[in-house]
């Protein structure tokens, strides 16, 4: 075939093997650009939408408002969110205080003391758990840890609570975002070379003091990463929550005390969203308050965590 | 404390976290295969059974209905969003795009990754109410689609970083166009795409969240895409709290057919990708 | 000076896993005090393995099984009741890869230092920090950002520095594993001028991949050939007078094969997990 690719396709036009190749490239071009901006787009459009349907909520109350009162009564028209936002806090601080130590360690030994063949069945275990849909997690606490902590951990610290609440979902929240964090950190600790591990125990440190010292600093920026991820998962956990916490609309007063998270606020109130008009608009603003507490979290994390790797590079 | 004694200490401290982590997942996995497993001694084919008129107040039947759910929810969501997700992905390659967009799209997929799936599903109903529709399985898909649609694309990302360049050079070297060399990448890379697509699947059938406010609740057969349905992780958690002893026991029977599934998938996902499913597990947690 | 003598008496090293391999054999080797023996041989012979073994460091591999011994001045590295660390603190090790420990230059050199408890004040520290960056002739170049991570220096940098760490814990023994095969030739030669400089204070034990690097600096030099010592010398004898007829050809630069056969063949790489 002589003359330029061009015109030979021009020529028989899209009926031409090269044509039709050429046609394909455009139209897939566009079909890739599309798909490569969707992402961006869905974005914009779940935070748009959320603040648009907040409006009606935010015409009436301020933000302030409904943030600090301690009132939530969607039927009065109460829209008070601060005891499920003290829930929320309340559950995500002491799940990850309980979850993190337990990570660490663990990661700990399956990168650092763990052989061969114990590493693959912990890590197999580890990914089974990780993988473990949350309410099947649920499922088991109403029958093991409800009961344990209701007759056995309560009256301990002289609380005469149910064994739903506050204290309960904690632990439990604990035990499900622990695997994935382990994960990622085990990761982080095995993609360090041994040349770090020889350097220290080279001057004659012991293998607790070049896993504080060294490795914990090397891989710290994606143990960082991990752990704020272990954070994200419980702040936004709505069904371990919904189980386990039982839905008290007021602060909690201890930690044994039932209560309400965010997510849980919109899983209870569900129904009344369709009959009473601003419940719709609080419920979505709730919506609304995650993805910006995420969003942010994640944003300063992003820079906490370049901040550490210029810190601890090695 | 000297410092042989700290090490000692710390040694078993790292492996009683471990020992603690593993019985807790040894007591969640045998407690549902055991109590599920008694139900379905009792009656193997609550499975395939479609739920009686009085199910959630008395078990009445079985849950067909909720498999049924999942399936046609999970399954088509994870078949769009599986292309959403390696479109996405090719764009984001060398070749399509600039660096600079595929680490601003991709500090975006991870804000996405990392967004409550409560939130899709408000999203997703904010969307029916808007055009007064009912919430229904096809409700159901969208919300799950849009909540599979971050992992699956990251994995494939990844996945098509790790591709040899030399795939590349030899497509384009041949007189290939862009579309056909990113077919070919694609094609090159497939066990770890295809290891993002399971796990995408395996945390879609997991949710509970998402599908929570989009496909019903409902407590019966779904005949059509825009009726009301239900999937396996959302009648557990309705039935978890029920007053009925018989109704919680199917929660059980339901939760070990959930596990048994998700299993099995983990399992698929190993083989197919070896080194591609180390990239971030994120959990099936909502 | 430390007048450190080690030796090593029928040391082997064995990897187990999924082939039994054979890294180092029944070695037994003199390291006289105070002075720098080059280990030579080609790749994958058993060099850094058995480097790695006289202080024990070769430990962290899983499937590394040891037998035989090593004496450091007539003690037995193995057969003791002394903690490892503490063993490892006598016998220094610095790897071929130049490793900052993700710290700032001062805490770099202060590490061993600050884990041994070496010392009673701040101030005595910071004397202790600059004694040894001298003694590495990195002081001058960095003394004005000490506070700096170690990783921001420059290759050859790192590698002083990796040297007045494992100084700074006052070893008897230095084990050196390819030290400046990771370095340009300039850094290389700064190095090389630091080991020389320290070789009649210490006992230093080098692997080198470079005949003219063990020509500069050894004093004595080994030659290990698939885990076996084939030849051990002073400098001078070794390269003008090679008396084994595989040393002759490795020191010719012709390969080294096991039969007699007097072909120019390329280095043989017998063992793959050379560690």
């Amino acid at each position: 075939m002589s003359g330029s690719t061009e015109s030979a396709a021009d020529d028989q036009g899209w009926r031409s093997r090269l044509g039709r190749r050429l046609l394909a490239e455009r139209l897939s071009s566009y079909w890739f650009a599309g798909a490569g901006y969707f992402a961006i787009v869905l974005f914009a459009l779940i935070v748009l939408t959320l603040l648009y349907q907040s409006l009606p909520l935010l015409e009436q109350y301020s933000v302030v408002q409904v943030l600090t009162a301690s009132n939530w009564d969607p039927a009065q028209n109460e829209f008070g969110f601060l005891p499920a936002i003290v829930g929320t806090i309340y559950v995500t601080v002491l799940s990850m205080a309980m979850g993190t130590p337990i990570a660490l360690l663990a990661a700990i030994y399956v990168a650092e003391y763990a052989d061969g063949r114990a590493k693959t069945v912990v890590s197999s275990f580890i990914d089974v758990l990780a993988a473990i849909p949350s309410v099947i997690f649920g499922l088991v606490a109403l029958i093991v840890v409800v009961p344990f902590v209701g007759d056995y951990l309560a009256p301990a610290v002289g609380s005469s609570a149910t064994g739903l609440g506050i204290f309960t979902v904690s632990l439990v929240m604990a035990i499900v975002v622990t695997p994935f964090m382990i994960s990622l950190s085990v990761e982080s600790l095995e993609a360090l070379p041994d040349e770090l591990r020889e350097s220290s125990l080279g001057v004659g440190a012991t293998k607790w003091e070049t896993i504080r010292s060294v490795l914990l600093r090397a891989a710290g920026p994606g143990i960082f990463s991990a752990i704020l991820l272990g954070f994200g998962r419980v702040f936004g956990a709505t069904i371990v929550p919904a189980m386990l916490i039982g839905g008290q609309t007021q602060i909690p007063d201890s930690l044994f005390a039932t209560g309400q998270t965010l997510p849980t606020l919109i899983v209870n109130d569900f129904g009344e969203l369709m009959s009473l008009p601003l419940t719709q608009s609080a419920l979505i603003f709730v919506g609304l308050l995650l993805v910006i507490v995420v969003w942010l979290f994640n944003f300063t994390a992003m820079v906490v965590r370049r901040h550490l790797q210029r810190r601890w590079q090695y | 404390m000297n410092r042989y004694a700290k090490q000692r200490l710390f040694g078993w401290l790292a492996r009683g976290a471990t020992a603690i982590v593993v019985a807790v997942m040894i007591t969640v996995v045998a407690v549902t295969l055991y109590r599920g497993g008694r139900v379905f001694l009792t009656d193997p084919t609550i499975v395939i059974t479609p739920p009686g008129s009085r199910y959630m107040l008395e078990a009445e039947g079985g849950f067909l209905h909720a498999v049924v759910g999942s399936v046609f929810i999970v399954g088509p969501a994870t078949v769009v969003s599986a292309i959403l997700a390696v479109s996405t992905a090719i764009y984001l390659q060398s070749d399509y795009s600039s660096e600079r967009f595929a680490d601003a799209v991709n500090m975006f997929l991870n804000v996405l990754w990392g967004t409550p799936p409560i939130v899709y599903g408000v999203f997703v109903l904010t969307i029916i109410i808007a055009v007064g529709a009912r919430t229904s399985l096809f409700f159901g898909i969208v919300a799950i689609a849009i909540f599979q649609y971050p992992i699956m694309t990251r994995y494939t990302d990844e996945a098509l970083r790790s591709a040899p360049d030399t795939v590349k050079e030899a497509t384009y070297g041949l007189g290939g166009t862009r579309f056909e060399t990113a077919t070919m990448t694609a094609r090159a890379a497939m066990p770890g795409v295809v290891a993002g697509i399971v796990m995408g699947f395996a945390r879609g059938i997991g949710d509970a969240a998402t599908v929570l406010f989009t496909a019903g609740r409902s407590t019966t057969m779904p005949s059509g895409p825009f009726d009301g349905a239900t999937t396996l992780p959302v009648m557990i958690f309705d039935q978890a709290m029920s007053f009925n002893a018989e109704v919680r026991a199917h929660a059980y029977a339901a939760a070990f057919v959930l596990i048994v599934v998700v299993l099995a998938l983990i399992l698929a996902s190993k083989l197919l990708a070896g080194r591609y499913a180390r990239f971030a597990p994120g959990g099936t947690h909502s | 000076m430390t007048d450190a003598t080690l030796t090593t008496e029928t040391l082997a090293v064995t990897y187990t896993g999924n082939r039994e391999v054979e890294a180092v054999k029944g070695v037994d080797l003199e390291f006289a005090a105070n002075q720098l023996t080059a280990i030579v041989g080609p790749s994958g012979c058993g060099k850094s393995t058995l480097l790695k073994s006289l202080n024990r460091l070769h430990e962290i591999q899983p499937n590394a099984e040891i037998t035989g011994d090593v004496c450091l001045n007539g003690e037995s590295v193995y057969d003791t009741a002394e903690p490892v660390p503490e063993i490892r603190r006598r016998i220094g090790y610095v790897p071929q890869k130049p490793t900052p420990l993700p710290l700032s230059i001062y805490e770099n050199v202060a590490y061993g230092l600050r884990i041994h408890g070496d010392y009673d004040s701040k101030t005595e520290l910071d004397a202790h920090v600059e004694e040894y960056l001298r003694k590495v002739n990195l002081w001058a170049e960095v003394e004005d950002r000490l506070d700096a991570p170690g990783a921001e220096l420059s290759t050859g940098q790192i590698q002083r520095l990796c040297l007045a760490r494992s100084l700074a814990v006052e070893p008897e023994v230095l084990l050196c594993d390819e030290v400046t095969s990771a370095l340009d030739p300039i850094s290389a030669e700064t190095v090389e001028e630091t080991l020389a400089a320290l070789k009649e204070e210490y006992t230093i034990i080098m692997v080198t991949h470079s005949m003219d690097q063990a020509r500069r600096l050894a004093d004595e030099v080994v030659f290990l050939y698939l885990g076996e010592v084939v030849e051990q010398n002073d400098t001078r004898s070794f390269f003008e007078n090679p008396q084994d007829d595989r040393t002759k050809r490795f020191v010719d630069g012709y390969g080294v094969t096991d039969s007699d056969e007097s072909e120019p063949s390329t280095l043989e790489d017998p063992v793959s997990s050379d560690q």
